[in-house]
């Protein structure tokens, strides 16, 4: 790892001001004690500052070189295609005045460059919307959830909390009781009429393995597997509604806290005690830090490898050639999951531009957002050769689907896990399918289809 | 061939050890760690190779001996 710690530099300690309920969180860095509250409650402009734009006053996109929005509603069924037209028009890094102002690097080179340019580039807040963290917000380098939202140096000390719990080894165990969820979730069909049925492979299908994989790690019940899916949708999508009306966030943290305290009292063999018993600098965790920490895991982890599984899916249902070679060729895999996750990778990021720069001649004003986009630099025609095809067995692929540098997701090898089986086991069961509708694709920074309507040829 | 690894780079994506498990392996933080120490058998050269291509950081090179 290239973080390193300065000796003197110690994890935070976070208690609860019995007067006023605030979270405090003290943190010494070489030898300054730095002391800041987490507001208790995120609402107000103490917590989320709200930045001055407007959706309504912008209206659709136009121009995405010059007014790049996300959320449009237009941009991600249409990605591929507006990487390249901006690109091909001469501008590598797109501009938007939205959000307070927006940069998005399309090129693998820019997109590699900020990843690793920590001191310029902080994730304090990796989600651009109209909320920025505010004055009680905890500030760089530990952020509201750490590591994801962390810099160096604190952010080794987050990180290495976490890597254990999703190290391969640790992962590939999971991979029995994977199977077996998708298998039943596939005869949950129910009856199917091969050339008439049409099934949606998203919404049966998809949406439902990351989020059941993710509570089953964490010992959390069956029944609450909505909840998860309806809290991870506001906080990535909802992106323009205005900070502190996400009353779910507020609900669903009593939620994990219950969790929590039933974990205490019957301690098991899952993520939640993981997490209660790991150690930072030799202190445990705070509930409350446990309880980011989990709420992270599900945002990071659901919305994320349903989208690649749904990608995946919808890409097979229109490419025959590349569904028959699976099948003849299970080998294959190894190269055709890397490329499923080149070609659809569903994750952009964000980070926040930490004093003004001239950055390849863009000139980045502090608390500019930028728009990490490693599914544009998967298709930079000066990283892949022919990026916009889909070569199942592409032998050079260093694609970015997991983000570049310091932040690679921690879950990776659980995500590819996932996307392998459930992609394995809907061909097995279903060796020809085609699209029968429209396919409706997410809003925001994951991209991934929502719904894929398909009709089954043939069942096995 | 020689492949070499630079532990610095690596973060962990964990693609060469499922390109190439007889030339790395992972440990329990998911960072690699190099199995072979000089010359790579003739047989796994081609692994050594794409473990090489596949790595986003670029944290693995190859030297071709002579």
């Amino acid at each position: 790892m290239t973080d390193t710690l300065d000796e003197n530099t110690t994890g935070p300690d976070l208690r609860i001001d019995p007067e006023t309920g605030n979270k405090i969180i003290t943190w010494d860095r070489n030898g300054e004690t730095m002391e800041f509250i987490v507001g208790s409650k995120p609402e107000g402009t103490d917590v989320w500052q709200r930045v001055p734009y407007d959706a309504a006053d912008y209206g659709p996109v136009a121009d995405f070189a010059t007014d790049f929005d996300h959320a449009d509603p237009a941009y991600n069924p249409n990605a591929p295609e507006v990487w390249k037209a901006v690109r091909e028009g001469g501008c590598p890094i797109a501009h938007s005045d939205r959000y307070g102002g927006m940069w998005v690097p399309l090129t693998h080179d820019t997109v590699h460059e900020i990843a690793y340019d920590t001191d310029h580039f902080s994730s304090r807040s990796v989600v651009p919307g109209v909320g920025r963290p505010g004055d009680r917000a905890l500030p760089a380098p530990i952020g509201v959830a750490p590591p994801i939202t962390s810099d160096p140096p604190f952010h080794a000390v987050a990180r290495r909390l976490l890597l254990p719990a999703f190290a391969p080894k640790v992962i590939e165990p999971w991979e029995s009781e994977i199977r077996l969820l998708c298998e039943r979730l596939l005869d949950e069909m129910g009856e199917i009429t091969p050339g008439e049925t049409v099934i949606d492979a998203a919404v049966q299908y998809a949406q439902h393995i990351p989020v059941n994989v993710v509570r089953r790690m964490l010992g959390f019940p069956e029944q609450d597997e909505a909840m998860f899916r309806e809290m991870v949708h506001e906080v990535l999508e909802r992106i323009n509604e205005e900070p502190g009306t996400r009353q779910t966030s507020n609900d669903f943290g009593a939620y994990v806290q219950e969790q929590i305290a039933d974990h205490r009292e019957n301690p098991r063999d899952d993520l939640t005690n993981f997490l209660m018993n790991a150690e930072l600098d030799g202190n445990k965790l705070g509930d409350e830090v446990v309880e980011g920490m989990i709420i992270l895991l599900l945002v990071a982890g659901v919305d994320t490898t349903w989208s690649a599984i749904g990608s995946s899916l919808w890409h097979l249902a229109q490419h025959p050639e590349d569904h028959q070679r699976l099948l003849d060729d299970p080998e294959v895999m190894t190269f055709a999951l890397e490329e499923f996750l080149r070609a659809y990778a569903p994750v952009t990021m964000g980070r926040l531009v930490t004093e003004d720069v001239d950055f390849h001649g863009c000139p980045m004003k502090k608390d500019d957002w930028v728009l990490l986009a490693f599914p544009a630099a998967n298709r930079d025609p000066l990283k892949f050769e022919d990026p916009d095809t889909f070569v199942i067995d592409r032998e050079e692929n260093r694609h970015a689907a997991f983000g570049l540098g310091i932040h690679r997701c921690v879950g990776s090898n659980l995500a590819r896990l996932e996307l392998k089986v459930a992609i394995e086991e809907f061909i097995k069961r279903f060796p020809r399918f085609e699209l029968a509708g429209d396919t409706r694709w997410s809003v925001g920074m994951v991209r991934g289809p929502r719904e894929i309507p398909v009709r089954i040829i043939e069942t096995a | 061939m020689r492949v070499h690894l630079d532990a610095e780079k690596c973060q962990g994506h964990n693609r060469c050890y499922a390109l190439a498990p007889e030339l790395f392996d992972v440990d329990d933080y998911g960072q690699a760690m190099l199995l072979v120490e000089g010359d790579v058998p003739a047989d796994l050269q081609e692994k050594a190779r794409l473990a090489a291509a596949n790595c986003p950081e670029y944290a693995i090179t190859i030297t071709e001996n002579g």
